[in-house]
């Protein structure tokens, strides 16, 4: 399979990628140093390793998605390697999908390697494997899959720097734009709420993704929010995918 | 029989710059491939020849024209599958091996596992990278790296194999080789169409030409349509004379020792020439009449440009 070819020479690229492993060794950093932290404090000191290592493996993921996105798209353009590939009997659309495998490939392997060491040290701490945690993780890993594939669109046509940032911003619009809905709720009908929804629907909410503390504190889920969230999660990503097809297909190698 | 390749009043327009600016590169670029034959596209540099392959391949998008590869239409991906290419400059992943490089580019065509391992050893051999086949690109010169790209050109046995500057960056005993094997894909049946901005040394290979300056096709034929057989001049190298003797018969272009190199320009004073040589007790090094050639040519209408 072509596209699949190319998921495994960007894999091969991105282990190479020695900014991955800074951010693999700060993730495990503020991992590990959640036991100290949880001595410090007063309160259930497992409650502080499970936010705190939750909350490493997210940010440094999401650092990781963001640096080797942007940063491998565009480095197959500037090197030109990409003038060898599309020679081939190979469609753009195909190209951007083995490149975001790779990725998403590179990102599964960084979380499942954050994940153990995180469920050591709770198990340091509790001598119980907890798998509930992994619930956390995987919708962690689905924002990174989302973030992943923005980072891909942008840098199809723009320099890392610039991706990187619209990327960031992306993210910490998705973060905050929940905020919306607590503004709609309140609003009076009318224009102007029609206006915040459609802004709403529009803007990603990655708080979707967010089941660090149910998980940590136990409350309980209920199963249709775990199907929306994944449903979210996938149809963003195949829209964002798409879009990044759309421009790529249009741009001149010259 | 379709022609291998087909263009038709090919135009791309660059926009460049921060405030773009527009630069026409091609200006309406027609010409046609013949199946079987070896197609010397050449132009000076920055005559638009990596502009119109890149055209061809479907990197950029013209801004009006056709493109038939085979009778098929350049923008479907599946006119690439009997084709194969060598990019101008090699750009490929530094850190993959000659080895892997081609195994990736076999996957690429999406050809099978099996068959492929055989296919590499094959070519890695033909193009004299056997023993590097397991050292990473990056430790590769540039010659080598032009072999490692002629290699992953010819993985999937193309029909047509196109060239893009194959002989830059290699030493005489390279460009010799690279030729011959060029003229190994014709004798296999196979399409050569490669650009060239040297003239020295391919035009004895080429059956058909087309040569571009600033975007247009300025001539296009069978070299010996193209070439005549004219004698332009003839060269005379000669010693035991002074370069004055021969005032009014011939120009003497240089004198090395007691050697003078002539250029006679009217073949009848070649004779009258070599009875003054004789006359002097003088004596005749070498004697050789210069046709025409590509490179006449080719200086004369880019020139006239
Ligand atoms: N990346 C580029 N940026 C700006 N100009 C370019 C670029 N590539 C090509 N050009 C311009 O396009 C023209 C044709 O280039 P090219 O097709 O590479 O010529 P050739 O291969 O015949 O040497 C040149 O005049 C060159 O200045
Ligand atoms: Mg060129």
């Amino acid at each position: 399979m072509k596209i699949w070819a190319i998921a495994g020479i960007t894999f091969k690229e991105a282990k190479r990628d020695r900014i991955l492993y800074l951010l693999f060794f700060f993730a495990a950093l503020g991992i590990v140093a959640s036991r100290a932290l949880a001595v410090l404090t007063v309160g259930d000191r497992v409650k502080i390793i499970k936010d705190v290592g939750l909350a490493s493996i997210s940010v440094f993921g999401v650092l990781m998605a963001i640096l080797i996105g942007t940063g491998l798209v565009y480095k197959e353009i500037d090197k030109k390697t990409i003038f060898t590939l599309l020679a081939k009997p190979l469609h753009r659309a195909e190209f951007i999908l083995g490149k975001f495998l790779g990725l998403v490939l590179t990102l599964f392997v960084m979380t499942l390697a954050m994940s153990l060491i995180f469920l050591a040290i709770v198990y340091a701490h509790t001598l119980k494997i907890e798998g509930v945690l992994l619930v956390a993780v995987g919708y962690i890993f689905l924002e990174l899959v989302l973030i992943t594939a923005v980072a891909v669109l942008f840098s199809s046509f723009s320099t890392p720097i610039l991706s990187s940032l619209f990327a960031l911003a992306f993210y910490l619009i998705g973060h905050l734009s929940w905020g919306l809905e607590l503004i709609i709720k309140k609003m009076r009908p009318g224009a102007g709420k029609a206006l915040v929804r459609a802004l709403y629907t529009f803007l990603p909410d990655l708080e979707n993704f967010n089941f660090k503390t149910e998980v940590v504190h136990g409350l309980p889920i209920p199963p249709g929010i775990y199907v929306s969230a994944f449903l979210y999660g996938v149809c963003y990503t195949a829209f964002i995918l798409g879009l990044a097809v759309l421009v790529f297909r249009r741009r001149d190698f010259i | 029989m379709a022609d291998a390749i087909r263009i038709d009043k090919l135009q791309k327009t660059f926009r460049l710059g921060f405030i773009p600016k527009t630069r026409p590169i091609l200006k309406g670029i027609s010409f046609s491939v013949r199946e079987g034959e070896i197609f010397g596209y050449l132009g000076p540099n920055g005559a638009g020849k990596t502009t119109t392959i890149k055209c061809l391949l479907g990197l950029i998008h013209p801004d009006a024209g056709t493109i038939e590869i085979f009778g098929r239409s350049h923008l479907s991906p599946r006119s690439r599958e009997p084709l194969g290419f060598l990019p101008e400059n090699p750009y490929f992943y530094d850190y993959l091996t000659a080895r892997e490089f081609l195994a990736f580019t076999a996957d690429l065509f999406g050809l099978a596992r099996k068959e492929t391992g055989g296919r590499i050893a094959r070519l890695l051999k033909l193009v004299g990278l056997e023993r590097a086949a397991d050292l990473p690109l990056r430790k590769f010169s540039r010659g080598m790296l032009q072999r490692a790209g002629l290699a992953q050109a010819l993985i999937n046995d193309p029909k047509l194999v196109i060239l893009d500057e194959p002989l830059g960056g290699m030493d005489p005993l390279g460009r010799k080789e690279i030729r011959d094997i060029i003229v190994r894909f014709k004798d296999e049946g196979k399409t050569v169409f490669f650009t060239s901005h040297i003239l020295q040394d391919i035009e004895m290979i080429c059956d058909r030409v087309a040569i571009i300056v600033g975007g247009r096709i300025v001539k296009e034929g069978a070299l010996r349509d193209l070439v005549s057989e004219r004698v332009l001049f003839t060269e005379a190298t000669v010693s035991g004379l002074f370069p004055d003797a021969f005032r009014g018969l011939a120009e003497s272009v240089s004198v090395q020792g007691d050697r003078v190199l002539l250029r006679i320009f009217e073949e009848s004073k070649v004779g009258e020439v070599l009875d003054l040589v004789r006359a002097h007790k003088g004596r005749l090094v070498s004697l050789s009449p210069r046709t025409e050639t590509l490179e006449d040519i080719f200086v004369e209408t880019v020139t006239r440009t």
